[in-house]
C-alpha cells in the first residue's frame, strides 16, 4: 500500500488503542485517506458497498478485513498495516480495544515503541482507557500520546477537552507515565488529523499526524553491557557454532565472555556470518549472529553470556509485575514453565503480594489465584537458577512470560532479585570462576588424557549403611577400570584444613569442603565422598560451589525413607556393594563423565 | 539498508527457534520471490546450511520455468527437496475450470495436509506477509492450526517478547511465518543486497508485461509493466496504488479468507 516515491530511511512500530467505539479504526482509516495512502479503488470500493447494503460509510471499513468481524463491529484481532509519511514508515498495529481480546492487544503493545491512545470524549475516561494506559507502562512503552477523539459530539468544547486531558494525567501519573501530548480531534469529520481544524481555534497544537512524526526512534541498546542468551549450539561442519541474537551491548573478537548461570568462560574465536564479505569482527545489539570460542568449553541454550564486568544476577527468587491472560487463573503451588530470554525452566508462584485492577490501580484483597486480565505483584521461585536482570536495566533479560499448558499466558517484568539460600555461595563460586587463574591445560585436555571427565559423587545416608564401604568400592573399581578417582571423606579435612575452626561453625567446614571439591575436580579427578557430618542443606551449598560439575548423588538407606531431592540412586544398604558400584558407574556413563570405551574420548553430553 | 538487516535479524531468529523446538519440521517452497527470500534466510540462520526439507505442493500446472529453477538451485545449494502432489485429485481431472476455490482447495490445500499427515510435520515454515492481503495482517510468527489444519483466528495465542507457541497438542502443528513484517519492496531491495537468484518471470522481455506474483499457469496472470531489472521493479513498486496480488484469480470475492480458514498458505 506504499506510496512514498523514496524508500523510508526509518521505520516506527506504533500501536493504537482505547476502550472500544472510541475510534481506533476511524482514525486510521481517516490517516490512510487523507494523506492519499490508499491502493487504488479502495475508497470507492467501500463506498460502494456500503451503498449496497444501505449502511452509512465508515472509515473504519477500510480496516476490517474480516467479514465476520464488519459483522459484529469490532477488530478482532492485531492487524499491521504499513503507512510511510515524510521519509518514515510506520508500522501501525490496530490493537483492538474490546474487553474479550485484550491479549491481542498485549501482543501489538509488546512489539509497539510508541502508541496512541484514544478516549472518547463524549463518553470520557473508561475502564479500558486506564486498563490499556497501565498495560503500555508494563510493557515498557514509553512513547504516549493522547487523541481525544469525537469532538464534534461535545461541541468542540475546550473545557470538556480539558477536564479528560486532566483527569487522565493524573492517572498516568500514578504509573510514572507522562504522556507526550494530548491532541482533541474527530476521526469521524477530520479535524486535527492530517489538517488542523478551524473548529477548535483554541488549540494550535500538532494534528495526529504531526504526532506520530514527533515520536523518537527508541535511543539503541549496544551502548549497554553485553547480554547474548545462548539459542542454540550448531555443529553443522568443523565450527561449534553459539547462534543468538544479542540483547545488548556489543562482542567483539577476542572478548572473554562469560556464561551465567554456569560461570564457565572463554574468548571469542571469531564472529560467523553466511554472505557477508569480508566477514565483521563484531556483532551488536538486536543482530542474530554465531560465535566461535576458543576452548570447546559445554554450554547450553539458555544460558546469558556478559563481559566479566557486569554480568547479569544469577538466582531461583525474584519479584515481578505480571499479567494474567491464561485460560485458567494462576495459582500458587502449581508448576509453570517459565521462559526468559531463550532459559526455560520449571518455577512456581511463592507468594502474591497483591492484585492490582487495572481500572483504579487500587490493590484488591491478596487471594490466591490471579484471574484473566488481571495484573498482580508476585514473588516467583525457579526450580534451577537462571541469568535475569531487573527491566528497569535490562529489557531483554528483565522480562517473562510463563507457560500453562500449551500457551504462553503470561508475561511479566522483573523488579527485584530475591536473594535465596544458596546465593552466598553462588556469589563465591562466581567470584573465584571468573578470577580463576588457569594454565594451558583445559578441562577438554585433560578429559582427552584421562578417557573421562570430573565428577562428584556424594553418598549420603544413616549410620550403619555401609556408605563409607561403598565408597570404597567405588573408588577401588574406578582406579582397577584405568579411571582417575579419590576418596574424600570430610573427616579427612576436620583433622587439618579445618582445625582452626571452631566447633560448631557448620557453614565454614562446608565452604571449605566445597572449595576442595572443586579444586580435585578441577584436576579432572572423579571425588568419591561421604559426608557424615553435613546435612541436606550443606549438600546443596556443595552443589552451587562446584557448579556447573555434575554431581551424583547417591542414598543409602535401611528403610523405607523419602530420600533427599536430587538423589539420583538408592540402595537399601547394607548389602550388594558391587551392584550398587556398578550402577553408579552406569550412572557416570549415563551423564557423559565417562567414555564407554576406556581411553576413548568421551561425548560431552552431560547436562547439570 | 538498516531496516532490511532488523527485518534479517528477526527472521533468522524466528527460524532458528523454529529449528530449535520442532523435530519434525519442513519449509514450503514455491519457488517464488517471497519463499525464495525465506530459504536465503534459513542458508542465513544456519550458516549456509538448511536442516530441513523442502516441501513443494506441485499442482502439476506450475509454469515450466519454476521448475528448472527448482531443481538447479536444490542442486547447488544441496537442498533436501520432497514434493507433494494430490495425485487422487489429479487423476479425477481436478482443474481450475471447476472452479478456482475448488481447485486450490483440492491441489494446494489438501496436497499439503495430505503431506503433512503422511510425514507427521509439526512444524511449517511459510513464506507469507502481512501486507499481502487482510487475512495474513492477522497472523502470528507461530501460528497453531487444529487437527484439521483449520485455523482459528479468533482464539490465537498472545504473542510477546518473542515468546512463540512451541507447544501444542498432539496431532495439530504449527505454521511458522518468519517473513510477516515484510513487504513486497522489502523482499525486492534484499534479493539485490544479498544478490539472490530469482525467476526471471518477474521481469520485462520485452513485451512489457511481467508476473507481479507466480502461482498456477492458468491462474496468473502478468501484469502491465516495463520493469526489466530489480531496479526498476522497486522503482515502479514505490510508485503504484495496485494490490501486489491482483493478478491472482483466487483472491476475488471471499475466496481468499475461505481458503485460508481452511489451511490455505
Ligand atoms: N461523531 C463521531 N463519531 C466517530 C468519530 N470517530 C469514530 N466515530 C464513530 O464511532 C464508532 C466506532 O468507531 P471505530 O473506529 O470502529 O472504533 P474502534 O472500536 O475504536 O475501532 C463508529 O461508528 C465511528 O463512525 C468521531 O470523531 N466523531
Amino acid at each position: 500500500m506504499t506510496t512514498a516515491l523514496t524508500a523510508p530511511s526509518e521505520h516506527l512500530n506504533i500501536v493504537i488503542v482505547g476502550h472500544v467505539d472510541h475510534g481506533k479504526s476511524t482514525l486510521l482509516g481517516r490517516l490512510f485517506a487523507d494523506t492519499g495512502s490508499l491502493p487504488e479503488g479502495k475508497l470507492d470500493k467501500v463506498r460502494s458497498i456500503c451503498r449496497q447494503q444501505g449502511k452509512e460509510f465508515e472509515y473504519a471499513f477500510l480496516f476490517d478485513a474480516f467479514l465476520e468481524e464488519q459483522e459484529q463491529g469490532i477488530t478482532i484481532d492485531t492487524a499491521r498495516t504499513f503507512f510511510t509519511w515524510k521519509g518514515r514508515q510506520y508500522i501501525i498495529i490496530d490493537a483492538p480495544g474490546h474487553k474479550e481480546f485484550l491479549k491481542n492487544m498485549i501482543s501489538g503493545a509488546a512489539r509497539a515503541e510508541a502508541a496512541l491512545l484514544l478516549i472518547d470524549a463524549q463518553e470520557g475516561v473508561k475502564e479500558q482507557s486506564k486498563k490499556h494506559g497501565y498495560l503500555l507502562s508494563l510493557l515498557g512503552v514509553r512513547q504516549v500520546a493522547v487523541v481525544v477523539n469525537k469532538m464534534d459530539l461535545v461541541d468542540y468544547r475546550q473545557d470538556v477537552y480539558k477536564a479528560i486531558e486532566r483527569e487522565y494525567r493524573e492517572f498516568l501519573a500514578q504509573l510514572k507515565v507522562t504522556p507526550e501530548r494530548f491532541v482533541p480531534a474527530s476521526a469521524k469529520l477530520g479535524d486535527n488529523i492530517v489538517k488542523q481544524s478551524p473548529n477548535m481555534p483554541w488549540y494550535s497544537g500538532p494534528t495526529a499526524l504531526e504526532t506520530l512524526g514527533l515520536f523518537r526512534k527508541e535511543t539503541e541498546r549496544e551502548h549497554q553491557p553485553l547480554r547474548f542468551p545462548v539459542q542454540d549450539i550448531y555443529k553443522f561442519d568443523a565450527r561449534r557454532i553459539i547462534a543468538g541474537r544479542i540483547a545488548s551491548g556489543m562482542v567483539k573478537v577476542g572478548d572473554r565472555l562469560v556464561f551465567s548461570p554456569s560461570n564457565k568462560s572463554a574468548n571469542v574465536k571469531s564472529i560467523e556470518w553466511f554472505n557477508v564479505e569480508p566477514a565483521a569482527t563484531e556483532a551488536r545489539a538486536g543482530q542474530s549472529t554465531g560465535i566461535v570460542l576458543d576452548e570447546q568449553i559445554f554450554i547450553e541454550r539458555g544460558e546469558v553470556a556478559s563481559l566479566d564486568d557486569s554480568v547479569p544476577l544469577v538466582s531461583t527468587t525474584f519479584r515481578c509485575n505480571l499479567f494474567w491472560m491464561g485460560k485458567r487463573p494462576l495459582e500458587t503451588g502449581r508448576k509453570y514453565l517459565l521462559r526468559l530470554a531463550t532459559r526455560e525452566v520449571e518455577c512456581e508462584v511463592a507468594a502474591i503480594h497483591r492484585i492490582i485492577d487495572a481500572g483504579d490501580l487500587a490493590a484488591r484483597q491478596t487471594q490466591t489465584t490471579v484471574g484473566r486480565n488481571e495484573v498482580a505483584e508476585l514473588t516467583i521461585r525457579t526450580k534451577n537458577p537462571l541469568a535475569l536482570d531487573l527491566y528497569s536495566d535490562f529489557e531483554v533479560t528483565g522480562r517473562f512470560v510463563l507457560v500453562d499448558q500449551y500457551d504462553v499466558s503470561g508475561g511479566g517484568i522483573i523488579t527485584e532479585g530475591i536473594r535465596d539460600e544458596q546465593t552466598v555461595w553462588r556469589e563465591e563460586a562466581r567470584r573465584r570462576d571468573i578470577a580463576w587463574v588457569k594454565g594451558e591445560v583445559g578441562p577438554d585436555n585433560r578429559a582427552a588424557q584421562y578417557g573421562h571427565r570430573a565428577a562428584l559423587v556424594l553418598i549420603t545416608g544413616g549410620r550403619h549403611t555401609g556408605k563409607s564401604f561403598l565408597a570404597r568400592r567405588l573408588e577401588v573399581q574406578l582406579v582397577a577400570d584405568g579411571r582417575h578417582a579419590y576418596l574424600l571423606d570430610g573427616e579427612n579435612l576436620r583433622r587439618g584444613l579445618d582445625s582452626d575452626i571452631v566447633e560448631g561453625d557448620a557453614a565454614e567446614m562446608v565452604r571449605r569442603f566445597g572449595e576442595v571439591a572443586r579444586l580435585l575436580m578441577d584436576t579432572g579427578l572423579i571425588v568419591v565422598s561421604t559426608t557424615n557430618t553435613f546435612g541436606q542443606a550443606d549438600h546443596q551449598a556443595i552443589r552451587t560451589l562446584v557448579n556447573p560439575a555434575p554431581v551424583i548423588a547417591v542414598h543409602m538407606s535401611k528403610t523405607e525413607e523419602e530420600p533427599p531431592s536430587h538423589t539420583d540412586l538408592v540402595f537399601a544398604g547394607p548389602k550388594d556393594f558391587d551392584d550398587a558400584a556398578r550402577q553408579i558407574i552406569e550412572e557416570l556413563k549415563r551423564r557423559g563423565v565417562l567414555a564407554h570405551a576406556i581411553g576413548a574420548k568421551p561425548t560431552f553430553q552431560y547436562s547439570i | 539498508m538498516k531496516h532490511l538487516r532488523q527485518l534479517e535479524d528477526q527472521s533468522v531468529y524466528i527460524l532458528r527457534e523454529a529449528y530449535k523446538h520442532f523435530d519434525n519440521l519442513a519449509m514450503l517452497w514455491s519457488m517464488g520471490k517471497d519463499s525464495t527470500v525465506l530459504l536465503w534466510l534459513a542458508r542465513k540462520a544456519f550458516f549456509g546450511h538448511v536442516p530441513f526439507p523442502l516441501i513443494h505442493i506441485d499442482t502439476s500446472y506450475k509454469i515450466p520455468a519454476m521448475i528448472e529453477y527448482r531443481d538447479r538451485l536444490a542442486r547447488e545449494w544441496r537442498l533436501n527437496l520432497v514434493i507433494g502432489q494430490n495425485k487422487d485429485a489429479l487423476a479425477n481431472g481436478m482443474n481450475h475450470q471447476l472452479g478456482r476455490v475448488v481447485c486450490c482447495t483440492a491441489l494446494k490445500t489438501n496436497g499439503l495436509k495430505n503431506l503433512i499427515a503422511e510425514k507427521g510435520y509439526t512444524g511449517i515454515i511459510l513464506g507469507v506477509r502481512a501486507d499481502e492481503e487482510g487475512t495474513r495482517a492477522k497472523e502470528r510468527y507461530f501460528s497453531p492450526r487444529d487437527k484439521h489444519g483449520d485455523w482459528d483466528f479468533r482464539e490465537q495465542p498472545p504473542e510477546l517478547w518473542d515468546q512463540f507457541k512451541t507447544t501444542f497438542p498432539e496431532g495439530t502443528h504449527i505454521r511458522i511465518h518468519p517473513l510477516l513484517d515484510w513487504t513486497e519492496i522489502n523482499i525486492w531491495e534484499y534479493i539485490k543486497l544479498e544478490n539472490i537468484p530469482f525467476i526471471d518471470l518477474y521481469l520485462d522481455h520485452g513485451d512489457g508485461t511481467r508476473y507481479r506474483s507466480l502461482g498456477c499457469a492458468p491462474c496468473t496472470f502478468p501484469i502491465k509493466s516495463s520493469a526489466r531489472s530489480v531496479d526498476e521493479i522497486i522503482e515502479e513498486l514505490r510508485q503504484t496504488t495496485v494490490a501486489e496480488r491482483s493478478g491472482r484469480a483466487q483472491d476475488e470475492g471471499r475466496g481468499m479468507e475461505l481458503l485460508r480458514k481452511d489451511g490455505y498458505m
